[in-house]
């Protein structure tokens, strides 16, 4: 089905079918789309560096503890202040504890010690590369996740990011838009709408009347989605704040069958030089800031229900952070960090990647988590074995070596 | 824009190149094809300026074409505008040297180090100064719950307003909130500023007068101050100046020299960078453009070649110091981006040669706004070979600037800088021919751009249809010449400023040394139509804060109100949508603002998205 007749067809069925909030889902894929539904992946951006061990815990190795004074994550005592035991040896923040169900039901897997291969310590330049994915290379003009979808006229609302602007993530070749609020994409007012369609629809302007007729398509499409008042299915409650509201509307997006593969949001306020926990580990700025990513992450899930199946999500932040603890019950710009992914193609409940160990010898540059897998490894098994694009050398140039950790079966 | 890598050892093609939809052959016949004068007068209006105002195609027609590009190459010849002069004036950091700007405008984590102790006054008298403002209205509180200090206002808000004040600066309407605001006197208005929550602060952004916003956002961010700023006389010198090709060449220029503003101390240096390094010498020879640029802090700062330090006088300090070395950012990107172009017939071995050549270039302390210099220390003394050129052991500084003297001097700069020109001011895709000419004029002339620019100005493919109505405006292009078509009068350029980064442009913050592109297909995407088209319609009907149109000039005869717009006629696909809308709004309701609706639906056509 090519996309025009795709985006007709969606139309149609919105107009005959009406306020069902099912409409498209029964539409589209009933009569005449014999392959499953494409898969979709979540990408979600932990921007400022979040500090990977207070998020998956050591507590089995006695030097996080030394390392860390007044900052470190008790260990497991199942108080609500110490962390939740995964593995015996890794636990879980406990103000993420929304998560542990997904990690028990083999859905959610953590890889620590993941992170850029690049040293800089810049957030800058490390956004940068993780973005671009191109580790030390800032020339690349685009974005892995906008490579990761194959070229080609597909649905205008394939690529979507919930942020003001496009991140650096989703730029490139690809058709991919930026979309704060869903109600939002629309010309204002209707009567100049229909207006500017006709004016678009019969330019003779080939470049303009080309993506201006895709624009009035997936205006129509959107606004069948926005004007249903959306309630989240089984109960899930997305906390407040941009993060809730993104994974909210990326959910309706989902449900809502018009075609998306990639997605991409943003939280941030991770960088914690200063005051990283309060006096005890379940209160301050990293607790609240987890309680927030773990809850939202866990609606989602929920608010998806079976369609997880075709879902997966994955976090990153663009480096960790030091290993021990600075002077002002914080910690500084580090290296290897954590990422989790969470999903019904995810083999999860398990920690993956081999630990490096925070024995002085075992530390980068003496102070930070060492790496012991690229970020690449983890994305690349998701665009090869989630995605099933098996062009890697296009998502990643440059990356031969990926060792693929088995997230995905 | 599509690049090539060269990273170390083997070539690798980055993931964009080998993605791009080749080209279809261009169509370089329509390049032979002549304007008419009218058309002509139109074109040179769309490229030399950021959209033409009503009454400039009369005045075009009349001074005549070509002498009046003679003019626009000669902005020292222009009377500038005193209404742009008046506007800039209040926008000091504008004319502030590094140095100043850091002190006047001191980080807030600065402020709250010091009003917790943990920092001492800075010695600085101006830093001291600004710092000592803030402290004198705020106070230290221990948040027992949290065990986390806080920095508190002395006076509380609602004991310098009265609730209903407060409500109405918090959920009034614009009107209501400039009706407090001027409410609140003088001597209290810092204590006002100084108590608001920063969130509320913000809020007040576009409905305070211009001082007192300078003032909200000196509180909240004072490095907010120096970006708004930079934006606002980004706009303001587009909509504004007499000198338009001038401010069309600083544009360029800066792309093509590209630095950003949020990398760190950049956003200290970015302003000098602007003043100094590129506006003087958009009209000059390449080779101190060039220089300019390549001893300016902000670039230094931006490709890292002021840490980039010869191997052997490498001291590591301690086991935290992160490890120094050569750092071949700059240098690449110098040939790359700057010069020779992708394909300009360099190695990986050169790109690690020039920046041999460049270590030492450095920045005296660049987080307080140092200047640059050459630091013989960092200096990699040995014999490079660069281009082919051998450059001897044993030099200092002179080692870049023979680097320098290649590189200005090389064909392929020649090439690539023409060609780039072309890309913008003729056409994306712009007949080989005109490049060679061009680039010809460049190597006779040792690089005089203003000789460059003229070629391709009196060319006969610069008149022609392939030329006419080829590019796509870009963002900062649409919305400074839809405030020029309409002779809007702009107090706080701001709100322009986020619909340009709306559409994709974040003024001084392009990431990538790349800078922004010109080419069509980096400007045309479903959110950016959209946006375009919402910002006609807000424009028209006077919605955008900080800047009014005088809607009594609209026209609403479509046909009238096009040239009036677009300085020529509309398609007629575009006249004829507007003016079956315009009956069937007339019939719905006779009194509907026709004009206005006219030039909301004409300035968000197909016909104004180009030029």
């Amino acid at each position: 089905m090519n996309r025009r007749i795709f985006l007709k067809n969606s139309a149609m069925a919105m107009v005959g079918v009406g306020s069902t909030p099912a409409w498209l889902s029964r539409a589209l894929y009933a009569s005449d789309a014999p392959s499953p539904r494409k898969k979709i992946l979540v990408a979600i951006f932990q921007r400022g560096a979040v500090d990977g061990l207070n998020v998956v815990v050591p507590h089995g190795e006695p030097r996080y503890y030394e390392m860390r004074p007044t900052i470190a994550v008790p260990r497991p005592d199942g108080t609500p202040d110490s962390a939740i035991d995964l593995d015996g040896f890794f636990g879980l923040h406990p103000a993420l504890k929304a998560l542990k169900p997904i990690y028990d039901s083999g859905r959610l897997a953590v890889v620590q010690a993941v992170g850029s291969p690049d040293p800089t310590r810049s957030h800058f330049d490390a956004q940068d590369y993780m973005e671009s994915g191109t580790p030390g290379f800032k020339a690349t003009g685009d974005g892995w996740l906008n490579r990761a979808i194959p070229a080609g006229a597909k649905s205008p609302l394939r690529a979507v990011s919930m942020t003001p602007d496009l991140p650096r993530a989703l730029r490139g070749q690809n058709d991919a838009v930026a979309i704060n609020n869903l109600n939002e994409f629309q010309v204002r007012d209707s009567q100049e709408s229909s207006v500017f369609e006709s004016m678009y629809e019969n330019t003779s302007d080939k470049f303009l009347n080309g993506t201006g007729r895709e624009t009035f398509e997936a205006v129509k499409l959107m606004q069948s989605i926005a004007r249903q008042a959306y309630t989240p299915a089984n109960g899930a409650k997305y906390p407040g704040g941009r993060l809730g509201q993104s994974l909210r509307q990326i959910a309706q997006l989902v449900k809502s069958n018009v075609g998306l593969e990639v997605a991409f949001a943003d939280v941030g306020g991770w960088d914690t030089h200063v005051n990283e926990v309060g006096q005890k580990a379940s209160q301050g700025q990293l607790p609240n800031l987890l309680q927030n990513l773990g809850d939202a992450l866990a609606a989602f899930y929920q608010d998806l229900g079976d369609r997880m199946a075709e879902v997966s999500v994955v976090t990153m932040s663009e480096f960790g952070r030091t290993a021990r603890e600075n002077g002002n019950r914080g910690t500084d710009h580090g290296h290897a960090n954590v990422m989790l992914a969470l999903g019904g193609d995810i083999r999860g409940g398990k920690v993956y990647g081999d630990w490096p160990g925070l024995a002085e010898e075992q530390l980068y540059e003496g102070r930070d988590l060492n790496l012991t897998t690229d970020f690449r490894d983890v994305l690349g098994e998701l665009v090869t074995r989630h995605l099933g694009n098996r062009q890697l050398g296009i998502v990643f140039p440059g990356y031969t070596e990926a060792k693929y950790r088995g997230l995905i079966s | 824009m599509r690049r090539k890598l060269v990273p170390l050892g083997a070539v690798l093609l980055c993931a964009a190149t080998l993605a791009a939809k080749k080209k279809p052959d261009a169509d370089y016949g329509l390049f032979k094809k002549k304007l008419s004068k009218d058309e002509q007068a139109v074109h040179a209006l769309d490229r030399l300026t950021f959209g033409p105002r009503p009454g400039d195609f009369a005045a075009v027609k009349k001074m005549g074409v070509k002498k009046w590009i003679e003019l626009e190459l000669h902005p020292e010849r222009i009377k500038e505008n005193p209404e742009l002069e008046n506007k800039l004036a209040p926008l000091e950091t504008l004319r502030m040297s590094q140095a100043e700007t850091v002190a006047a405008y001191p980080p807030p984590q600065l402020i709250r180090a010091v009003a917790m102790g943990r920092e001492p006054l800075p010695a600085d008298p101006l830093t001291r100064a600004a710092v000592e403002r803030q402290l004198s209205r705020i106070k230290v509180k221990k948040n027992v719950n949290a065990g986390e200090e806080v920095v508190e206002p002395i006076v509380p808000l609602d004991e310098l307003l009265s609730r209903d004040q407060i409500r109405a600066l918090r959920n009034g309407n614009p009107q209501q909130k400039r009706q407090v605001l001027a409410s609140i006197p003088s001597e209290k208005i810092d204590d006002v500023v100084i108590a608001m929550p920063p969130g509320l602060r913000n809020q007040l952004l576009p409905v305070a007068p211009a001082a007192l916003s300078r003032k909200l956002m000196q509180v909240n961010n004072p490095q907010q101050v120096v970006l708004t700023d930079l934006v606002q006389a980004k706009l303001f010198r587009a909509i504004y100046s007499n000198r338009q090709l001038d401010e069309e060449l600083v544009d360029f220029w800066f792309n093509h020299f590209n630095v950003n503003f949020d990398k760190g101390a950049d956003r200290f240096l970015i302003s000098t960078y602007e003043r100094e390094a590129i506006r003087p010498h958009v009209l000059g020879k390449f080779r101190g453009l060039l220089e300019a640029t390549a001893t300016s802090p902000a670039m230094l700062f931006y490709l890292d070649n002021w840490q980039s330090v010869a191997p052997e006088s490498q001291r590591r300090r301690n086991a935290n110091a992160p490890r120094r070395g050569l750092n071949e950012n700059y240098a690449r990107e110098m040939m790359e981006l700057h010069t020779l172009g992708v394909d300009g017939g360099y190695t990986q071995k050169d790109v690690t040669e020039v920046a041999r050549c460049f270590t030492g270039w450095t920045i005296r302390n660049p987080q307080r706004g140092g200047e640059f210099f050459y630091n013989d220390r960092m200096h990699d003394k040995g014999e490079k070979i660069v281009l082919g050129v051998v450059i001897p052991a044993g030099g200092g500084r002179d080692d870049g600037e023979k680097v320098l003297d290649i590189l200005a001097n090389h064909p392929s700069t020649a090439r690539f800088i023409s060609k780039e020109l072309a890309q913008r001011f003729v056409a994306d895709n712009p007949p080989p021919q005109l490049i060679e000419r061009m680039a010809k004029t460049f190597r006779d002339t040792h690089g005089d751009l203003r000789e460059v620019m003229r070629t391709m100005l009196e060319s006969k493919e610069f008149f022609s249809a392939g030329a006419y109505r080829a590019k796509v405006k870009t963002p900062l292009e649409m919305i400074s010449s839809a405030a020029r078509a309409t002779g809007a009068e702009v107090d706080f350029a701001m709100p322009l400023a986020n619909q340009v980064a709306q559409l994709g442009e974040p003024l001084y913050r392009k990431i990538e040394p790349t800078g922004y592109s010109s080419a069509n297909a980096e400007w045309v995407s479903s959110a950016s139509l959209l946006g375009r088209m919402n910002f006609a319609l807000q424009l028209a009907q006077n919605r955008v804060p900080g800047t009014k149109v005088d809607d009594s000039r609209f026209l609403e005869d479509p046909q009238k109100a096009a040239k009036m717009l677009l300085a020529t006629d509309a398609a007629p696909q575009t006249r004829e949508a507007i003016a079956k809308a315009l009956a069937e709004q007339k019939e719905k309701n006779p009194n509907a603002p026709a004009p206005a609706i006219v030039a909301g639906l004409l300035m968000g056509s197909p016909d104004f998205q180009r030029r």
